[in-house]
């Protein structure tokens, strides 16, 4: 008697598709997540209409979601068996993982944009702080210093850490090869405020203790810098095929010369972006030149006399010492804030475009 | 046979031996730079590490009372938000790798990395005009509640700038780089092994315990060991979040809480002078040496799984 | 333009292992001479030490003399580079410069070596070393293109336009079409039948036919075993090797009973 149980092909479906049997329908986690948000939306609305206090959205949907995690494993359980259960809780748990992920960065985008704006006016953008207790002022002073210091650690940085990523990939053989790729490994680990602390050091053993400039603030810069172009750039020229560089070495080219006039240019595109990207990570940081560059008010051009604002600093002293009124004083950190991050955006988005548009095509 | 054939070397032409030299000379820059921060940081520290209370005013006795609660300070804020990040940058990864649909999946891993590419003083901004104000409610819950648990004892911090707080940034600001790694280690996971186990019967998660993360085992602690050595290090997120009074305590949730190394730093170096200055270098160097102990760790574990992983 | 090639007593070695032993031949003038033998046993490498290419890979070496038109490669004084201008080569794989047109391919020899040249002569050298390769009328209307745009078999043929427009006197070919299609295999080998009116003419080649079909002479590689390095075993005008080999290990590879 074992046929009995088979339907028909013929009579249409009498029963479903036997391997569909057993399993939850596809709306099912849906249905429960919807239901978990429910329940805990009418608990937190009792609580809301008890305290009298307003209604927590941001509350109700993450208590609803961490409902959710038991519920369908639970759910899943009776239907489907303890194996399909632990799939769809792990399913539920690493979702929630990237949403998790998702909240800070959303928060932090409308936060830094809404709060940002209501300084984000020209006068910010064209004048310094001298002179200015409460409200107005700009931080000119602090865009021109970035862009020198940074500007001045890029010059320092892009020659020695290309030059290394070339001796490294070209001529680099045993032990001097091996102590510099490990040595770069150490410098990539060099916490931010060790590099400012050694600015400093260096720059106080020859100018005296108390010592604030700004390309000591450009040093620290470098010494945080090079070790990413180094990376970057030593990636991008191995990616090089040999095989160009014994064509040329076949026509009787010098080494030298192949790696200026064939193996840059065809590596060219990686390199850059791995420059902007290394750009892109030091101009956001605040403790070194904190230490290093110290804070002003007041504008300065000159990278080898006396200290020299920047954008993270300017954040963060506009936020530690506030004056009167407060609101101004955090109004100009969020404004710079909100500059930093569309330098950083712009800097990422410039540099992911160069990688897709001028990478050369070996097309075989 | 003569051995002296064997000698032969390439004539150099001079454009060669001068790129190649400054090749090698640039190379060497790094060895001299890095030799450079050991040695001044080294030459600044050194008279610190005897100063008493009379040269070095910050000093509440010697060197070592004074930076003792400061490493505590560091490895505990480092140790909570890496017990935060792991996990979830485990989940992300895993999402991203395995469960996200393919086109998704690049774009998805863009958007974590747009996390890394905030600065820190605006994570730290973030955090006390947001974060601290908006887990403030949890945290008095927990207190009223929990309370009769140790790392949740009372009196409730009335800000929310709490050492919990400043983890919870600190794990949102290793999450990319460790997502990262898990991430690129769980994608190259032989498909052999993955399609073996789902030929089985597997579903995806015991497909992923099966295959893939014994596969990125090694990978998934390399990515811990450096986003412990971010965590570590990093300064302006922790100073501007926290509030910190410098004592020795697990608690997680009071407004007693310890300091860490670098944010330390960060808030004494502007106003410090003489001696004082040399102790926060003295405590910088003790950074470094801690997180270059922590990266030699994550590399050695990196250059081992190179060795055993039958996947390349 | 075209020289004698005397190689005596050449051993080669990557770092301790010796990959070719005891080399000693004579490659005549305005010849073709095809290395044959089974994979791995050293014609590559052999080829490669005839214009110093083989220190291009770290840790090879060479004992004893090559000798083109009298002088040693490998005298202590001898600038590789130079060698390399006088000996050009063509690789397995067709490998244009990405990053450069058609034009500056060919013109990859003068204009990487920092020489000025003017228009005139360097639109002159173009088209005669294009026609050369027999490529001029393929591609005369974009020459403003990348080469990497062009087919397997254009490819190559602008790397041998490109190796030609330096002038060596010898030209080395590393088996030059193996990654090609029959037709652009006989079209590589009407032009090596064209090229040795005026050049030397060494090639590495897997193939027997084309050994036979283009060749004057032929040298026979071949290796004891796995680890064992590699051996000229016999080297005779090209129909002899394939019709009357002297030695029975040659008579057994060129009739296709191993290898």
């Amino acid at each position: 008697m074992t046929t009995t149980t088979r339907a028909d092909p013929n009579t249409g479906s009498p029963i479903a598709n036997s391997l569909t049997a057993g399993r939850l329908p596809t709306s099912a986690p849906w249905t429960i997540l919807g239901a978990a948000i429910a329940i805990a939306a009418a608990v937190f609305g009792v609580v809301a209409i008890g305290s009298g206090e307003g209604f927590n959205w941001g509350g109700a949907l993450l208590v609803g979601a961490l409902l959710y995690i038991p519920s369908i494993w639970l759910f899943s359980t009776l239907v489907e068996g303890e194996r399909r259960a632990m799939d769809r809780l792990v399913t539920a748990l690493v979702s929630g993982a990237f949403l998790l992920a998702m909240i800070p960065l959303i928060s932090l985008t409308i936060t830094v944009v809404t709060f940002g704006l209501s300084r984000f006016d020209p006068e910010f953008f064209s004048f310094s702080m001298r002179n200015v207790t409460g409200e107005g002022g700009g931080a000119l002073h602090a865009i021109i210093g970035t862009l020198l210091m940074t500007g001045a650690a890029a010059i320092i940085s892009i020659p020695i850490g290309l030059m290394t990523s070339i001796y490294l990939v070209e001529y680099g053989r045993g032990r001097l090869a091996q102590g510099i790729t490990f040595l770069v490994d150490v410098m990539t680990g060099i916490p931010s405020i060790v590099a400012g602390l050694f600015a400093y050091a260096l720059f106080a053993i020859f100018l005296g203790p108390g010592v604030r400039l700004g390309i000591a603030g450009a040093v620290a810069l470098a010494v945080l810098m090079i070790p990413v172009v180094v990376r970057s750039s030593e990636e991008m020229l191995r990616l090089v095929p040999n095989e160009l560089r014994e064509a040329a070495f076949a026509l009787g080219v010098p080494k030298w010369l192949t790696i200026v006039k064939v193996v840059l240019p065809t590596s060219i595109a990686g390199i850059t972006t791995g420059i902007m990207l290394s750009i892109a990570r030091v101009i956001g940081e605040t403790a070194p030149l904190l230490i290093a560059a110290g804070f002003t008010a007041s504008m300065n051009y000159s990278l080898f006399e006396g200290r020299m604002q920047s954008l993270p600093v300017f954040v963060y002293t506009q936020y530690a010492n506030q004056g009167n009124p407060p609101e101004a004083y955090i109004d100009r950190a969020w404004a710079a804030a909100l500059t930093l991050i569309l330098i950083v955006m712009a800097l990422n988005l410039i540099a992911r475009l160069v990688a897709r548009f001028f990478a050369p095509k070996f097309g075989r | 046979m003569s051995t002296a054939t064997a000698a032969i070397k390439a004539k150099q032409r001079p454009g060669d031996r001068v790129f190649s030299g400054s090749a090698v000379f640039a190379g060497s820059m790094i060895l001299v730079t890095l030799a450079a921060v050991a040695l001044f940081l080294i030459v600044q520290s050194l008279p610190a590490l005897v100063a008493t209370t009379e040269e070095a005013s910050i000093l509440p006795t010697n060197f070592w009372a004074y930076v003792g609660p400061l490493i505590f300070g560091t490895i505990w804020a480092a140790a909570l938000a890496l017990l935060m990040a792991v996990p979830v940058s485990i989940g992300i990864a895993l999402f991203i790798s395995h469960y996200a649909p393919r086109r998704l999946a690049s774009m998805l891993g863009y958007i974590v990395d747009l996390l890394a590419a905030v600065p820190s003083v605006v994570f730290g901004l973030w955090g006390i005009g947001v974060l601290a104000p908006a887990v403030q409610p949890a945290y008095t819950w927990l207190v009223d509640n929990l309370g009769w648990f140790p790392l949740f004892a009372g009196p409730v911090s009335g800000t929310g700038r709490t050492i919990l707080t400043a983890a919870i940034v600190l794990a949102v600001m290793v999450l990319p780089i460790m997502t990262a790694i898990s991430r690129e280690v769980f994608l190259q996971t032989p498909v052999l092994h993955e399609e073996a186990a789902l030929a089985l019967g597997a579903t995806r998660w015991e497909m992923i315990r099966t295959a893939v993360l014994p596969f990125g085992r090694s990978g998934i602690i390399s990515a811990a060991v450096l986003g412990l050595g971010r965590a570590l290090g990093e300064t302006m997120a922790v100073a501007m979040v926290l509030s910190a009074t410098g004592a020795v305590t697990l608690e997680l949730l009071t407004s007693v809480n310890p300091s860490t190394i670098a944010a330390n730093i960060a808030l004494s170096f502007p106003e410090a002078y003489g001696m004082n200055v040399n102790v926060l270098i003295a405590t910088g160097l003790i950074l470094f040496i801690v997180t270059f102990a922590v990266n030699a760790f994550a590399r050695w574990i990196v250059s081992r799984r190179k060795e055993f992983s039958g996947a390349n | 333009m075209s020289k004698r090639i005397e190689v005596r007593d050449l051993n080669v070695y990557y770092s301790k292992f010796r990959a070719v032993e005891g080399v000693t031949l004579e490659i005549e003038p305005r010849s073709v001479t095809a290395f044959i033998g089974p994979s791995g046993c050293g014609k590559s490498t052999f080829l490669r030490t005839l214009n110093r290419m083989h220190e291009v890979i770290p840790g090879a070496r060479v004992e004893g003399e090559v000798l083109i038109d009298g002088n040693n490669l490998y005298d202590p004084d001898v600038d590789p580079v130079l060698v390399r201008r006088q000996v050009g080569m063509v690789f397995q794989r067709p490998n244009p410069f990405p990053t450069m047109s058609i034009r500056d391919n060919v013109l990859a020899g003068v204009k990487l070596n920092n020489k000025r040249i003017s228009k005139a002569e360097a639109d002159d050298l173009v088209e005669r070393s294009l026609g050369g390769a027999n490529l001029w009328n393929e591609v005369k209307d974009r020459l403003d293109r990348p080469g990497s745009g062009l087919s397997g078999g254009q490819q190559q043929r602008l790397c041998i336009a490109r190796a030609i427009a330096v002038s060596p006197e010898v030209i080395l070919m590393d088996e030059p079409c193996s990654a090609l299609d029959p037709i652009s295999t006989l079209a590589i080998e009407d032009l090596i039948e064209e090229l040795k009116l005026q050049y030397t003419i060494v090639i590495v080649t897997h193939n027997m036919q084309q050994a036979s079909r283009v060749s004057d002479r032929t040298a026979f590689f071949n290796i004891a075993g796995t680890g064992q390095p590699g051996k000229l075993i016999e080297y005779d005008d090209t129909t002899t090797i394939f019709s009357n080999p002297s030695v029975k290990a040659t008579e057994d590879y060129v009739s296709g009973r191993f290898g």
